[in-house]
């Protein structure tokens, strides 16, 4: 836990928004500084404001210029007090099944190459991470998971691919993901997911919560088709 | 009572928008709505609809629909094109209702990319987190419209005294003139990059949808390599990537990024921005957060007294004149 309470730094976005960052790293504790001051800003009903966009290590404060203007509202920010990175909140645990390699894992041996692991060592390497939900970003329900464990962190490819449909389990860098629409991607996909991230039809489309944990757990391919089939969500 | 339209033609991007999804980014998805939405709030005026109104987005591809059931009345607002019903030329902003085997052509005309058809009624399309408002990228609420789709307008209603022809006010024009706040990641560039971001023309290119319009100009490059995780991205940020080139985040932008964003598109100067074509040149200046937002005001303003004066320019002239007698009082009965 980190003590050394530092002031965050609020910069202006435009005319309708200020970001407050606690830092420039992916780090669970300056992560929690982020949701500490997503709810105490949620909770404090500062007039104005519209929108909380928690990231990595910033937090994005959008307000209407119509009812209110940057001073008053990071003034308002402020008078909140420094953030503590208090004692994490035990966010849900989220166990998402992943088939890797039998055609699902497009890049798995690319990984392994550049990595100089072999297949299995990278798959042992992926389900060993403990993951953060630290943002969703992007588009729809793309929950950013950090927590890659560095013998497989690889910089993300210098191209995108166009076209990766939903459900592939994807790294890059210390960051993990699961899509959940057609999107095209630079990230490394090493297998293939029926968890969704995202529900549209549910009344709640996006069951995890900024903060959830996540731990991959392997499934054979026989399971694999056996959720699909059953329109899984697990 | 319904309408029901069948589409001929649709051009490129032509979709269902409403107000738009907002509060939502927190878990990926954008706002999405209208691209100009001063344009979209001038159109539901006009045909007095509630908050949940939504419209169809056309396109600098324009449109052509056939009224295949009901009458309704209509009304079409933004940019400058080309409306024509049954071969009639209308006013490129107006109000008119389309009778069962009219045809409705819309053609893009002298300036503006987006135009908003709406109709007194409800139309019938998907909807996703509260919004009728199509996300093009992910297809979670519905697609483009094209030809051969069939809309349908439920509680559709005549409303002959809505009928009008509005003058294209300048505050809906794209100025060439576009202001921008610095930052938040002005830091990542060279003084002299700065300079030239506010100094030299940039054109409109091709590269130009609902997610966001890519400039040409001076190119930008980034003196400091950025070491941020990505973070929230707004409508409006200008936002370089490797290429050097700026681009300005739209209706349906991503909502995080990791490229520095050098600026932000003030929100007095976002609509009329969308209304550029490519090729056009685009000037930008500097303000300050606090100069923005009294922008912000001034303009809503500007366009809270033209909604109002819509009412005044209802019905025909005589209608008018009709009007303006009785409350100045100046021709009375004897006339």
């Amino acid at each position: 836990m980190n003590q050394s309470l530092i002031e965050p730094a609020i910069q202006p976005v435009g005319d309708s928004g200020l970001m407050v960052r606690f830092g420039a790293a992916v780090d669970p504790d300056i992560h929690a500084q982020v949701l500490e001051a997503d709810s105490a800003i949620s909770a404090a009903g500062i007039e104005g404001v519209t929108e909380l966009i928690p990231s990595f290590a910033a937090l994005f404060v959008g307000y209407d210029p119509l009812q209110t203007d940057f001073e008053t509202v990071s003034a308002a920010v402020r008078a909140l007090g420094p953030m503590k990175s208090k004692e994490r909140t035990s966010g849900q645990i989220w166990q998402v099944p992943v088939c890797y390699g039998d055609g699902l894992s497009p890049d798995l041996a690319e990984v392994a190459v550049r990595t100089g692991l072999s297949e299995e060592e990278v798959i042992n390497a992926h389900l060993s991470g403990d993951y953060l939900l630290y943002m969703y970003g992007f588009a729809p329900g793309y929950a950013y998971l950090g927590g890659v464990p560095k013998e497989i962190q690889l910089p993300r490819k210098t191209a995108p691919v166009r076209d990766i449909p939903a459900g592939a389990v994807m790294i890059a860098g210390p960051q993990a993901l699961v899509t959940t629409i057609k999107m095209p991607t630079g990230w490394w996909i090493i297998g293939q997911s029926p968890f969704q991230f995202l529900r549209p039809g549910e009344d709640n489309p996006f069951p995890l919560a900024v903060g959830d944990r996540v731990q991959f757990t392997r499934m054979s391919r026989d399971d694999f088709e056996r959720a699909v089939g059953q329109g899984a969500k697990t | 009572m319904s309408a029901k339209f069948t589409v001929s033609f649709a051009g490129p991007l032509v979709s269902v928008q409403d107000y738009g999804r907002p509060g939502s980014m927190r878990f990926g998805v954008p706002r999405s709505g209208p691209m100009d939405r001063t344009s979209f709030a001038v159109l539901r005026r006009a045909l007095e609809q509630n908050e949940g109104f939504a419209a169809i987005e056309v396109s600098i591809g324009g449109m052509v629909l056939k009224c295949t059931e009901g009458n309704v009345t209509a009304g079409f607002v933004g940019g400058n094109f080309s409306v024509s019903l049954d071969g009639q030329p209308q006013s490129p902003w107006s109000v008119f209702t389309i009778r069962a085997g009219s045809t409705l052509t819309i053609r893009p005309g002298l300036e503006g990319s987006w135009g908003y058809l709406g109709f007194c009624g409800k139309i019938n399309s998907s909807e996703w987190l509260g919004s009728q408002a199509t996300h093009l990228a992910s297809g979670l609420c519905g697609h483009p419209l094209a030809a051969g789709a069939t809309i349908e307008v439920s509680e559709a209603k005549v409303e002959a005294g809505f009928t009008c022809s509005l003058p294209i006010p300048d505050f809906a024009r794209f100025s060439g003139n576009v202001r921008i706040v610095p930052g938040p990641q002005d830091d990542c560039f060279a003084p002299e990059t700065l300079g030239a971001l506010v100094s030299e023309p940039y054109e409109v290119t091709q590269d130009y949808d609902r997610m966001g319009m890519r400039l040409k100009g001076p190119s930008l490059p980034i003196a400091e390599e950025l070491s941020m995780p990505s973070e929230a991205l707004v409508r409006g940020a200008v936002q370089v990537p490797g290429h050097g080139d700026p681009i300005v985040l739209l209706a349906d932008h991503q909502t995080t990024g990791g490229y520095p964003k050098i600026s932000t598109v003030i929100t007095a100067d976002q609509d009329q921005l969308t209304q550029a074509r490519a090729r056009d040149k685009v000037r930008l200046a500097s303000a300050t957060p606090a100069e923005a937002v009294k922008l912000a005001r001034a303009q809503h303003a500007k366009v809270t007294t033209y909604l109002e004066s819509i009412a005044e320019l209802r019905g025909s002239f005589e209608d008018r004149l009709r009007r303006s007698n009785l409350i100045s009082g100046v021709v009375g009965d004897e006339f």
